[in-house]
């Protein structure tokens, strides 16, 4: 009997090619998605030292970061995203790699479309040039973000450089209360832990309030792994997993999809292995959760009142307190329900599928969005938008007055347009709340897509639970 | 040729606790195909107004710090977005070596492939190394790679950490790539046990 592994050393003791002396691991990469932004470089690099991409069959394109969610009838209007476009459409050509484009059914966010493709499969390495890869570790795969240079090297060699990470649990046990999604989940788990706390590792999630989240849910939670500082974050795959992927076209089909079932259902962490690290969490105790500040750790129960200088402990949070407040223009001990928004965005990597969009549209059916607010609906996927539109989904939003768009990352970014004014408050369901992010001098607050609809009807943030009696 | 084996250059303090990638490069900058120009955008909203004229305050336009190839930060430095595109940016301004309090890991990570040190050295040593250069901006530092020891103006010496594998890449001048390929029979051999060929 070899020793108990967790699931990530089970993944990783897989893919190790070789291990240099005092160095890291070459580990073999599965699946390799790219996008406009972070490739060009990678495949110029190669071009100058005149080596072709080696696998370009495990290898996927899409067009996200830049692209505009306007009319994509009419021709892309900022050149260096028009240049960044064609430079991957050119590049994914010449080395024979599959792209979705704006022209085919598959096009969106790199992280939506992996997934609802099949292309993301349990114990899998995936890696892309974006943070936010974690999100595919959903699927019991081992999924992380990398670099330019990275990106070049998995192209060149289908390999990575990797030290091994340590390992962290984070059991959730209990009940998710009402009003309660992934999104707040994870806000939470940040909020406990601070923006540092999984420095160096990867997180497993565990626990009964982790396995009763859908698929939807867990790449949510995944998703924003990378805000705690974690290499990756992944849940062990299990019959939820499976009925998500049968069918997908990347998936194994028949006969194939039941023997890598029976394969996939190896993927868990064994009894009596175990994590470098562990945090235990009640679902009880967490309530819909809002950004205050600046990063996505400074996150909050929207009930409660924005922390006060002595909340804090030592002078340099009591500083990074105050100078964040003062850009968001919050008061310290005053309740954040109520603050005013002048947008809300719904989308994004974070919360941009069907579960997302149906949960805003639930809110916003039969409502109006305030006058004062611009509210974004940008689905994460051309197959998301075309579901969304058959469910009645878009007419809800458009009925409401959101702006409906095509996919992209959009506001989440703000490279393609799509952008916050200086000084305005966005309500919205991305993943970062770094100041500028989306736009100069924009002020974000990151919530779920349930609480960002009621944002935008209100045009103040409040607490889901209880709005409406309060109206 | 990329090898770094020593430098003694003059730096330039911007102790600030969490400058993410976004500060060091602004995503709206994202969209190029090439490495070069990316300093001129190099802490971008720091430097600029909003007409994009230099301002007046920028450390990074200041005679003052002119030519420094180190740059002197605080805490974390580096967090946030993974962009490759912050230490290329920082490379393109013309730094070669940062002296931080701590780095974000990925941003660690990325400037040693870039050829950029990272070099951590305690709170207090950071600090004084600011003030002392605020003051006299014309002193010199020296990072002496093999050695891994910093030698501040006031002759102090300190040690740093690196990792004895990128420690090589960087004396060497030895990319990841050049690396892995020279091992490609052992991943071939990996494909095929596995069955990961390209019959898909
Ligand atoms: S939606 Fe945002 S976080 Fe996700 S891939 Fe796009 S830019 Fe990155």
């Amino acid at each position: 009997m070899s020793a108990p592994k967790t699931l990530y050393e089970k993944i990783w003791d897989a893919h190790v090619v070789h291990q240099t002396e005092g160095g890291p691991a070459i580990v073999y990469i599965d699946r390799h998605l790219i996008h406009e932004v972070t490739s060009p470089q990678a495949f110029s690099g190669l071009a100058a030292r005149g080596i072709p991409v080696r696998r370009p069959d495990l290898t996927t394109a899409t067009e996200d970061h830049s692209i505009p969610t306007t009319d994509r009838s009419k021709p892309i209007e900022d050149e260096a995203a028009r240049t960044q476009l064609a430079t991957l459409a050119e590049n994914c050509r010449k080395h024979g790699i599959t792209l979705f484009d704006v022209a085919s059914n598959h096009q969106g966010i790199v992280h939506v479309i992996g997934p609802e493709l099949g292309l993301t499969q349990p114990g899998m390495t995936m890696v892309c040039g974006d943070s936010h890869t974690s999100t595919h570790g959903a699927f019991g795969a081992l999924a992380f973000g990398i670099g330019t240079s990275e990106v070049e090297l998995v192209l060149a060699s289908q390999c990575l450089l990797q030290a091994p990470s340590k390992t962290m649990e984070i059991r959730v046990e209990g009940t998710l209360p009402l009003g309660v999604t992934a999104k707040d989940v994870i806000l939470y788990i940040i909020s406990k832990i601070g923006v540092g706390g999984a420095t160096g590792h990867v997180i497993e999630y565990t626990g009964s309030a982790i396995r009763s989240l859908s698929m939807e849910g867990r790449m949510t939670l995944c998703n924003m792994s990378i805000e705690a500082g974690a290499r990756a974050g992944m849940v062990a795959p299990d019959e939820v997993t499976f009925a998500y992927l049968k069918d997908k076209p990347f998936a194994p089909q028949g006969e194939a999809f039941e023997t890598a079932c029976q394969r996939w259902r190896e993927l868990k962490t064994d009894v009596g292995a175990k994590y470098d690290t562990q945090v235990i969490l009640q679902a009880e105790d967490i309530e819909p959760m809002v950004t205050y500040g600046t990063h996505p750790g400074m996150a909050m129960k929207i009930s409660a009142m924005v922390p006060k200088k002595d909340d804090f402990n030592t002078l340099q949070e009591q500083e990074e307190l105050l100078a964040a407040l003062d850009y968001m223009k919050l008061e310290p001990g005053h309740p954040i329900a109520g603050t005013p928004i002048d947008v809300v965005f719904i989308g994004s990597c974070t919360n941009s599928r069907m579960e997302d969009l149906r949960a805003a549209a639930e809110v916003l059916a039969d409502k109006r969005v305030a006058s004062h607010v611009r509210a974004l609906v940008v689905p994460g996927s051309a197959e998301i938008k075309r579901q969304a539109e058959a469910e009645g989904l878009s007419q809800i939003f458009l009925d409401a007055g959101c702006e409906w768009r095509e996919p992209g990352c959009s506001m989440c970014i703000a490279m393609n347009g799509d952008v916050v004014a200086p000084g305005q408050a966005c309500a919205s369901t991305s993943n970062r709340n770094f100041k500028g992010r989306q736009g100069k001098g924009s002020r974000t607050f990151l919530v779920s897509p349930a609480m960002a609809a009621a944002a935008a009807i209100s045009g103040r943030l409040v607490d889901i639970r209880t709005w409406e009696t309060h109206a | 040729m990329n090898a770094f084996t020593t430098l003694t250059a003059t730096a330039l303090p911007f102790l600030k606790d969490d400058i993410d990638t976004d500060q060091i490069i602004p995503a709206r900058f994202l969209t190029g195909t090439t490495k070069a120009g990316l300093g001129a955008k190099l802490f971008y909203d720091w430097r600029y107004d909003d007409q994009g004229q230099i301002k007046a305050e920028s450390l990074f336009d200041s005679t003052r710090f002119q030519g420094s190839q180190i740059l002197i930060a605080g805490h974390n430095f580096g967090c946030g977005s993974s962009r490759e595109h912050a230490p290329w940016s920082l490379k393109d301004f013309g730094f070669r070596a940062i002296i931080a309090v701590s780095f974000a890991d990925i941003f660690y990570n990325n400037a040693l492939k870039n050829f950029l040190l990272p070099i951590a050295l305690p709170e207090a040593v950071v600090q004084h190394l600011a003030q002392t250069i605020e003051q006299d901006p014309s002193q010199t530092i020296t990072v002496n790679l093999a050695e891994q020891c910093v030698t501040l103006p006031n002759q102090e010496q300190h040690h740093f950490e690196i990792n004895a594998f990128r420690k090589t890449c960087l004396l060497e001048g030895l990319d990841d790539i050049a690396f892995v390929l020279a091992h490609l029979p052992q991943i071939e051999a990996y494909e095929k046990a596995l069955g990961k060929t390209a019959a898909l």
